[in-house]
């Protein structure tokens, strides 16, 4: 029987990271994912987890000691965020090119300067291009049942692929939720065994990994992390229709809220879509035909359920906890390329919201609307703006 | 007919064809060195081919794998420059789950071992996995084309330490990480040279079988980079081991009191003090080492920094508890 209980995300993550049973773990702390590895350092000192814990001295080496073990075969996972995601920014290009289905734990806080230790998702996002899939969890069940998603996604001979599952820095990983713990049963049938065909280091039958390619190859070696990454899109799919039938819950790598009818879609990613979905709510009843889109896959970008998502609405809101300085936000950007060759399109407008852990209140989303507004009745608006700035402190 | 038996397995780790140069002296250094492990892994284990090898970015990882080719007969990962030593105690980890016997051994240049690579290497030897280090040490970069490492001896040229009206060459003393790999109290750690290929594989052979981490650093010779004849890299690193320039030792435990020294042969006389070395008096003068090396040439018009270079190298062997004297030429 499943255990309906309470805890943080971050037990979540230790939870699932328990139940996946990887072989090697190494990890290193970091705010606010500490709590991460002390949970599965408990789980091995109770032999509860039958894991070689490997406490290194860096997230650079955490990220490399999981290389060298998923590279000899085995199932591995960490946990980071921030200046420790940044540190492992070279290993996740190797790790993802080596083909390595590494599964990550992000407590998705902000980078320096200036330090801050609380919520955005400028850690992972800016880990974009590292070829590593990523998911992003609304509350702390999602974050449990993402990572035993992406486990099954990662191993999938199809894909092969690390994943990161970002979970928001207290807003989600310190604070208690209802979350049901899946039947470990049930979880060893919907992973089973890990069992490589690329990756062994095994003196019977020796490989070489991780050579140099001259451009004669290069490219093809490339080529084959883009291939997998769209390889990734539909056994995602694949496996959040097993998980459901498995576990009951429902995934969708877009899930959209109210957006049947709607003139304005608001789409976010993490736990801020769940604000949002109390403001539509809110519109609703004041008339305004609002809706709401969250991302839970952001990596493989979901290009035809964006298009998709783009038919219902005239003007699409992102909100999004990152920036590219001059640019705008990710999703801005993926948003535009998806929709740029489209015959008929919303209009896109940005909003950079939340940084640094700032809370993201209705008020702030008053502010987006009325930039919507004017957007959808054709007044000039800006492309991207920060929502919420303090101009008297500027 | 009696047929004499091999000075070492004839099995082969490291296979003709790789990419080093010629006369490349840390490709002779990695040869005897996977057949030393091979040896060992036989004696302990029974099977010869019971090891991995994980190697950092450099000289011998580029010219032996690359794709679609290979130089390795063992499993092999290169991951990146600096992580090596991180690699491995993942490697190692998993193979402690998956119940395989035999020994992780991690190679580095000095680059990747003395400078970016030191932090991961002190943490796999702090956390005492079961992986052999090998640094193999042509004191440079030599894969980025001869760049100065914490590794680089005094006086020598590289194209960041160019010798000029107001340099030397390399000003800042070697930095010996096989003294910094000991503080850590692992059960083995060792220098060797190619010069002197006995004693090489012994010590590799040694840091095999231990039960926990063990770091060995070779000398061995780069004639791209040391601007050395191609045909004299042994005699070249004996030299090194004659003149004092480089000294054989293994300390186990971190026991630095009961450091064991090899005599360094060349006529050298060694003092002993209850089985310790406490002195030697060298014979050969270090120039003999230096001339034949084009990185060291430039010093010949500036003797005084051969002096410094005598007073380093003694001061060198203070630390390791033996009072040497160096003689100049013709003394
Ligand atoms: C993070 C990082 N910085 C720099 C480099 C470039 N690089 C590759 S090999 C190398 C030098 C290697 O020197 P060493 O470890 O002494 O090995 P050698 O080439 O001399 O055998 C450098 C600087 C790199 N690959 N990665
Ligand atoms: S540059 Fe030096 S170390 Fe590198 S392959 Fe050539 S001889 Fe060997
Ligand atoms: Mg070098």
């Amino acid at each position: 029987m499943p255990i309906r209980t309470v805890m943080k995300a971050n037990e979540a993550a230790a939870w699932a990271a328990k139940l996946a049973k990887p072989k090697v773990i190494a990890a290193f702390p970091i705010t606010p994912s500490t709590l991460i590895p002390e949970k599965i350092s408990e789980f091995v000192a109770n032999g509860e987890l039958d894991a070689e814990f490997i406490k290194v001295e860096s997230e650079h080496s955490a990220i490399s000691a999981c290389v060298g073990a998923s590279a000899a075969g085995v199932r591995t996972f960490t946990a980071t965020a921030s200046q420790g995601l940044a540190l492992m920014h070279e290993v996740l290009f190797i790790a993802a090119g080596m083909r390595l289905p590494i599964v990550i734990a992000v407590g998705n806080r902000s980078l320096s300067a200036p330090i801050n230790i609380w919520n955005d998702w400028q850690d992972s996002i800016s880990q974009r291009d590292t070829g590593w899939m990523q998911f992003y969890a609304e509350n702390n069940q999602e974050a449990l049942d993402l990572i035993l998603i992406a486990f099954k996604v990662a191993e999938d001979e199809r894909v092969l692929l690390p994943a990161m599952i970002g979970f928001d820095a207290f807003i989600l990983t310190h604070t208690v939720e209802p979350v049901e713990i899946p039947d470990q049963e049930v979880v060893d049938e919907f992973l089973g065994e890990y069992e490589p065909n690329h990756a062994y280091l095994d003196p019977a039958r020796p490989i070489t990994q991780g050579t140099l390619a001259f451009p004669a190859h290069y490219m093809e070696a490339r080529y084959t992390v883009w291939e997998a990454n769209e390889n990734a899109k539909k056994v995602i799919d694949e496996v959040f229709a097993e998980f459901e039938k498995r576990f009951g819950r429902k995934y969708q790598k877009i899930e959209e809220y109210r957006t049947d009818d709607a003139e304005i879609v608001f789409v976010t990613m993490g736990s801020l879509a769940g604000t949002v979905k109390e403001y539509v709510d809110h519109l609703r009843k004041k008339g305004i035909k609002a809706g709401a889109a969250k991302l839970t896959v952001y990596r493989p970008f979901p290009t035809e359920e964006v298009r998709e998502l783009a038919k219902k609405a005239k003007v699409i809101a992102l909100l999004e906890k990152n920036v590219t300085f001059s640019v705008g936000g990710a999703l801005f950007q993926d948003f535009s390329r998806a929709l740029v060759n489209q015959e008929e399109k919303p209009i896109l407008v940005d909003f950079i919201i939340g940084l640094g852990g700032r809370d993201v209140t209705f008020k702030n989303l008053d502010e987006v609307l009325e930039i919507s507004k004017k957007a959808l009745s054709g007044e000039e608006f800006d492309e991207v703006n920060w929502i919420g700035l303090r101009k008297e402190i500027l | 007919m009696a047929v004499r038996k091999p000075p070492i397995t004839t099995r082969e780790y490291w296979a003709p064809g790789h990419a080093a140069c010629a006369g490349c002296g840390c490709a002779t250094a990695l040869k005897l060195a996977t057949k030393a492990f091979s040896e060992a892994m036989e004696e302990k284990y029974g099977d010869p081919n019971a090891f991995a090898i994980a190697q950092a970015t450099g000289c011998m990882e580029v010219v032996s794998a690359v794709f679609p080719y290979t130089a390795w007969k063992v499993p092999w990962i290169h991951v990146a420059f600096e992580n090596a030593a991180a690699a491995a105690s993942g490697v190692e980890a998993a193979w402690k789950k998956l119940g395989r016997r035999g020994k992780i051994l991690a190679i580095g240049g000095d680059g990747g071992t003395a400078d970016i690579g030191m932090q991961a290497l002190s943490g796999m030897l702090e956390r005492r996995h079961n992986v052999v280090y090998l640094m193999y040490d042509n004191e440079a970069y030599m894969n980025t084309g001869i760049q100065r490492s914490s590794s680089t001896p005094y006086g020598a040229w590289t194209t960041t330490s160019p010798p000029g009206k107001y340099s030397i060459g390399e000003d800042k003393p070697k930095k010996w990480v096989a003294l910094i790999a000991a503080a850590h109290q692992v059960p083995y750690v060792a220098t060797a040279s190619i010069g002197n290929p006995f004693d090489f594989v012994r010590k590799m052979k040694r840091a095999a079988k231990v039960d926990g981490p063990a770091f060995v650093q070779v000398h061995c010779t780069c004639p791209t980079g040391w601007k050395s004849p191609l045909e004299k890299g042994v005699e070249i690193a004996r030299l090194a081991i004659e003149t004092g320039i480089w000294p054989l030792f293994e300390i186990e435990n971190g026991d630095f009191f009961n450091i064991k020294i090899q005599a360094p042969g060349g006529g050298a006389k060694v003092k002993r003090e209850g089985g310790r070395v406490v002195a030697i008096e060298f014979k050969k003068p270090i120039e003999e080492y230096l001339k034949l090396q084009g990185r060291f040439k430039h010093l010949f018009k500036r003797p005084e920094a051969i002096d410094e270079m005598r007073e380093q190298i003694k001061a060198m062997w203070k630390v390791l508890g033996v009072d040497v004297t160096l003689p100049k030429p013709g003394e």
